[in-house]
């Protein structure tokens, strides 16, 4: 899996699989070391992630049934 | 004479007119208790009002019954606008109800009351038919006014906590006669989209008439039948609606429910923040913890002391080899003590024993042979001397001594008949004590 298709949901739940596996303390050193790497590769995909804020358009459910693009309208 | 009769139903209709024009019957405001209530199937709803002293027949026409908040029970006090009427039939006058709420407490109230009861016979507010709220919601869907102070509240906060999440309104009315069903529809439409993984649905604050649509049971059933987690959130804290009760999760107000729809990214931040150091302290302490292994064995008895270590094998080699010579000797012992067991066992089975009772029988039985044959044999003595004595009776030459002679040819034939002799042969005569040669100077036949 390519580092762009880990979504930040899958990124979050491996970190913390490989914190868990590496807290039961019985992990060969080699492995850990292989832990840790990915570990700290998935912490900061997910720390990228939650910097790269994107706005994200509001959409509203028209009459017709279909989307379109919604605007907060100002206080009146 | 004839003409001073009225017929009945002329009467019951001047009766009629009478009443229906009357302005004080046309506009009744008036309080009793239900009594034998009865909701027609096709619709009106018959009954009796009664206080201590009376009563009067009532009927509400489903044309107004449909917009009763509440359902009316036997013994039920209540407040009724309407009017009275004959029913031309029955020639029976009778009250036409137009509204009705119960007495005492609110109709709407009421109303909620019986709706709660019933859905929580039904199930609709059990715990195990929850759905869970997924942790990162990718789209979510709100239902509310598009106009609202619910849906700013709602999309600001959506936007400050998880920038990442899609938003999507679904406008619905939310408050008037037909708010329930626009909410219903709202859900429904949500649902056929199949793109959210959670709906917000709510309003702002609001009188308790105002929040009604979200105590509907049309509003409680799309709620219980969305396939699509739901987050309620009507009015403010203290206002708990069927809606809330049924939705996945209640929010106590529109901003509430935006938070409880996504994680905050700052806290996610801090999380992360935190995962990575814990990481880093666990390979650190890990590594530390292999260094310490590593120097303990470094110095460790064995490495310090080798000829020690080959010293203690050597000690438990000799007591292994000690030990195998005396499992050895022992199994030895053991065999060759099985052994002469058996040539005990062999000796007393020996045949000399048999053979030494065979002579000793076999004896016997020669013994006996013997025995058996002596007397056999003296038997026969016996019988042969009788025999002898006989033969020596019987025997020629006795005869011989009684004075006979035997005569024999010169060849030593016995001579028994003249056909042996002739004249002139020599001849031998024997006598009992001599042999005669003599010679034959005549046969004469008798």
């Amino acid at each position: 899996m390519s580092k762009s298709e880990v979504s930040f949901e899958e990124a979050l739940e491996q970190l913390e699989v490989i914190v868990n596996k590496l807290e039961e303390g019985n992990v060969p050193i080699e492995k850990a070391i292989d832990y840790y790497q990915e570990g700290m590769k998935l912490s900061k995909l997910c720390s990228d992630k939650l910097q790269s804020v994107q706005e994200k358009m509001v959409q509203i459910v028209n009459e017709q049934g279909e989307v379109e693009s919604f605007d907060l309208r100002e206080e009146e | 004479m004839k003409d001073k009769y009225l017929t009945v139903t002329a009467l019951t209709r001047y009766i009629k007119r009478k009443i229906d024009l009357d302005p004080h019957l046309q506009n009744i405001w008036l309080k009793g208790e239900v009594s034998n209530f009865k909701h027609h199937n096709r619709g009106h709803m018959y009954m009796t009002i009664k206080d201590e002293q009376t009563r009067i027949q009532a009927v509400m026409f489903a044309g107004h019954n449909r917009f009763l908040k509440f359902q009316p029970e036997e013994g039920m006090r209540v407040l009724i606008k309407g009017e009275i009427s004959v029913f031309e039939t029955n020639g029976q006058y009778q009250l036409y109800i137009q509204q009705m709420e119960p007495d005492g407490i609110g109709a709407l109230y009421l109303a909620y009351e019986q709706l709660k009861d019933k859905l929580m016979k039904k199930g609709y507010f059990a715990v195990d038919r929850k759905k869970p709220i997924p942790s990162f919601p990718h789209h979510i869907g709100v239902v509310t006014s598009p106009s609202g102070a619910a849906i700013r509240d709602i999309i600001t906060t959506l936007k400050r906590r998880y920038p990442f999440v899609t938003i999507t309104v679904i406008p619905a009315m939310v408050q008037g006669q037909l708010a329930a069903e626009s909410i219903k529809n709202a859900i429904e439409i949500a649902n056929n989209k199949k793109v959210f993984d959670v709906l917000i649905i709510g309003r702002g604050g609001g009188s308790i008439e105002e929040l009604w649509p979200f105590n509907e049971e049309i509003v409680a059933d799309a709620v219980y039948n969305s396939a699509i987690p739901i987050i309620s959130a009507v009015g403010h804290e203290t206002d708990t609606t069927i809606c809330d009760l049924v939705a996945d999760i209640r929010a106590a107000t529109p901003t509430g429910a935006a938070e409880l729809a996504v994680p905050s990214r700052i806290e996610l931040q801090d999380k992360v923040k935190t995962t990575q150091r814990l990481l880093q302290a666990m390979m650190k302490r890990m590594i530390v913890h292999k260094q310490k292994e590593v120097e303990r064995l470094k110095h460790a008895y064995a490495f310090r002391y080798p000829q020690q270590l080959i010293q203690e094998k050597e000690q438990a080699l000799d007591r292994h080899m000690e030990q195998l010579e005396k499992s050895i000797k022992n199994y030895m012992a053991n065999k060759t003590q099985k052994l002469e067991h058996l040539q005990e066992r062999l000796l007393l089975k020996h045949p000399l024993k048999q053979y030494n009772e065979s002579v000793k029988s076999y004896k016997k039985v020669i013994q006996l042979l013997e025995k058996a044959i002596n007397q056999s044999i003296q038997r026969q003595e016996i019988a042969l001397a009788r025999n002898m004595e006989k033969l020596t009776i019987l025997n020629p030459l006795e005869t011989l001594k009684r004075g006979f002679a035997i005569a024999y040819t010169s060849s030593g034939q016995l001579i028994k008949t003249k056909d042996q002799i002739n004249k002139n042969d020599q001849i031998v005569v024997t006598i009992p004590d001599a042999k005669l040669s003599c010679t034959v100077n005549d046969v004469e036949e008798k």
